[in-house]
């Protein structure tokens, strides 16, 4: 059994009447490539966002590689090794598309250059890479701003990619990119991750790629976890044919 | 390229006025030393925030240098450096508590605190002078007696030699990763955050550099005037380094000192020939710059391309 990376406990969150996470008991294991689908409102970013710092949770824990890191700040948990993508891609709409992967790339480097051109003092190579990898290399000199959606969304991946994180949690990362583009995208992104021992999170709409992608599902049902297993297992589960795919 | 050249040739008219139009000296060191200053605000309008206090540096280190020079006679290089620093503090002081803030909060809590200085340094008129200001002797440069033209001269060099190595410097800030981070807080603080960045580190590190810019520009502006009074920090010098920020565009560190070129010659002039009316001069110049180069003089350089050669 793999070292368990991502554990929740009892994790509660409500916004008015509305439950937006339900006493969440969950545990993610290294390696593991999860996708997490529900309807729109069944809580998947809100629990994304308490994993990532961005909402505190009004009762419950989260642990990453065995640190309570509930209550951290985004910027503490991306420290310990953290990274999202996010359902509308944040960029640095004025910087080029390279340049947004240098500012991302020379997050991992403590001491840097105040006078030091940002393309020596970062892992330029890794930057290369990671443009080539999600097929933004010929459109590095453009303002992020001028990039078609599906390509602003694959911006925000690599943009978490390069900081090499240890959990990479993807939200909706395939929403505006083309269905001829998908899946050559989620093959590349996939094969990636394993190359580098990156955990995965992903929520997902497309079940195609959940069950070509996933090696588990887990499926939100009103704030809760109501099936969560292997891909033919969950979608087959009567409950998530009927409230999450729509069968 | 391109840019390199209009360096080059600022360079070059700088001297050539030097020499062969002595009066101009003084509005060229003027100019140069408004263009650091300037600088200092440009650095922070690439984070998309707009100090009107930032005079206010400028004249901290002002008042440190007739201070000292009234106390010890020390040397001009001295003065320079010690006022600087003093600035450096201030800014690096206050910066820990403004650089808090954001947008119209940021751009007031500056003002205000420059006010407060303004009105401190107004006040202490057994101490400062009041709204008369204090005056200083010319002091030695690197242990040199000039008289006054020599001293102009190579408080002139000096000067260029300044801003020459400042602009270089903010220009590498730019182009490093804490300077384009600083740049992303304009369009994606939070993005910043979850990359692991501290958006208010970035922010602070680059409201100290313009404190020290900002303190440079007015430690060698007090040592060309002999005088500093409390005008050098009023809110309205404040506005006029926006005011050339803006008219010289912050794409690159050279708008500053294209920007308090042309802001200090038209005013210069405009004061000469239309006397009374050359704020309505500046104020049509900097309306045509914004119609017909929204990004200032730099955002029209950069548009011009040498040609590709075969």
């Amino acid at each position: 059994m793999n070292q368990i990376l991502l554990k929740t406990t009892g994790l509660s969150l409500s916004f008015g009447g509305v439950t937006a996470c339900d006493g969440i008991d969950f545990e993610l294991a290294e390696g593991e490539r999860l996708a997490i689908v529900g309807q729109n409102g069944a809580g998947k970013t809100t629990f994304v966002n308490i994993c990532t710092g961005y909402l505190k949770p009004s009762a419950g824990q989260v642990f990453f590689d065995g640190e309570d890191i509930t209550g951290l700040s985004p910027r503490k948990i991306t420290r310990r090794g953290v990274a999202r993508s996010f359902q509308i891609p944040q960029l640095f709409a004025e910087h080029t598309v390279r340049e947004c992967l240098l500012i991302a790339a020379s997050a991992r480097r403590d001491n840097l250059g105040f006078f030091q051109s940002i393309d020596r003092s970062v892992d330029v190579v890794s930057v290369d890479e990671t443009l080539k990898l999600v097929q933004l290399a010929e459109r590095s000199h453009l303002q992020a701003r001028l990039l078609p959606e599906g390509q602003r969304k694959l911006l925000d991946v690599a943009m978490a990619l390069v900081l090499n994180p240890r959990l990479l949690i993807m939200d909706e990362a395939t929403s505006g990119v083309s269905s001829e583009e998908k899946h050559g995208l989620m093959e590349t992104l996939m094969q990636a991750l394993s190359e580098r021992n990156v955990t995965s999170i992903f929520v997902e709409h497309d079940f195609e790629i959940v069950e070509r992608y996933a090696t588990r599902i887990a499926a939100w049902i009103a704030g809760k976890i109501a099936a969560d297993g292997p891909p033919k297992q969950v979608l087959e589960d009567p409950e998530v044919i009927r409230n999450v795919i729509g069968g | 390229m391109f840019i390199r050249l209009v360096t080059v040739a600022l360079i070059i008219l700088t001297v050539i006025i030097a020499h062969s139009f002595p009066w101009l000296k003084t509005p060229v060191i003027f100019s140069l030393c408004n263009g650091l200053a300037v600088l200092g605000v440009i650095v922070l309008i690439r984070a998309g925030q707009v100090s009107f206090g930032h005079a206010m540096y400028s004249c901290a280190a002002g008042y440190t240098v007739v201070f000292l020079a009234r106390a010890y006679q020390l040397d001009g290089l001295l003065l320079i450096g010690l006022a600087t620093m003093v600035a450096t503090a201030f800014s690096a002081l206050l910066g820990l508590f403004i650089v808090r803030y954001r947008g119209i909060f940021f751009g007031m809590l500056n003002l205000a605190f420059s006010m407060v200085l303004y009105s401190i340094i107004s006040k202490f008129t057994t101490v400062t002078g009041g709204t008369d200001g204090l005056s200083f002797s010319r002091p030695q440069l690197a242990g040199f007696i000039l008289e006054r033209d020599a001293f102009e001269t190579a408080l002139l060099y000096m000067v260029l030699a300044c801003a020459l190595i400042c602009g270089l410097l903010a220009q590498r800030y730019f182009e490093s990763a804490p300077g384009q981070a600083l740049g992303a807080i304009k369009t994606n603080e939070t993005r910043l955050e979850y990359l692991g960045i501290s958006a208010k580190h970035v922010f602070w590190m680059g409201y100290l550099f313009s404190g020290f810019l900002a303190g440079l520009g007015g430690s060698l502006f007090a040592i060309a005037q002999g005088l500093v009074t409390p005008e050098a920090g009023y809110w309205v010098r404040s506005g006029e380094f926006v005011f050339i920020a803006i008219l010289g565009g912050s794409g690159h560190a050279i708008g500053a000192y294209l920007g308090a070129f042309i802001f200090e010659f038209v005013r210069f002039y405009a004061a000469a020939l239309l006397t009374g009316a050359w704020q309505i001069t500046l104020g049509i110049v900097l309306i045509v710059i914004i119609f017909l180069a929204p990004e200032g003089l730099v955002g029209m350089l950069t548009r011009f391309r040498l040609p590709a050669r075969r």
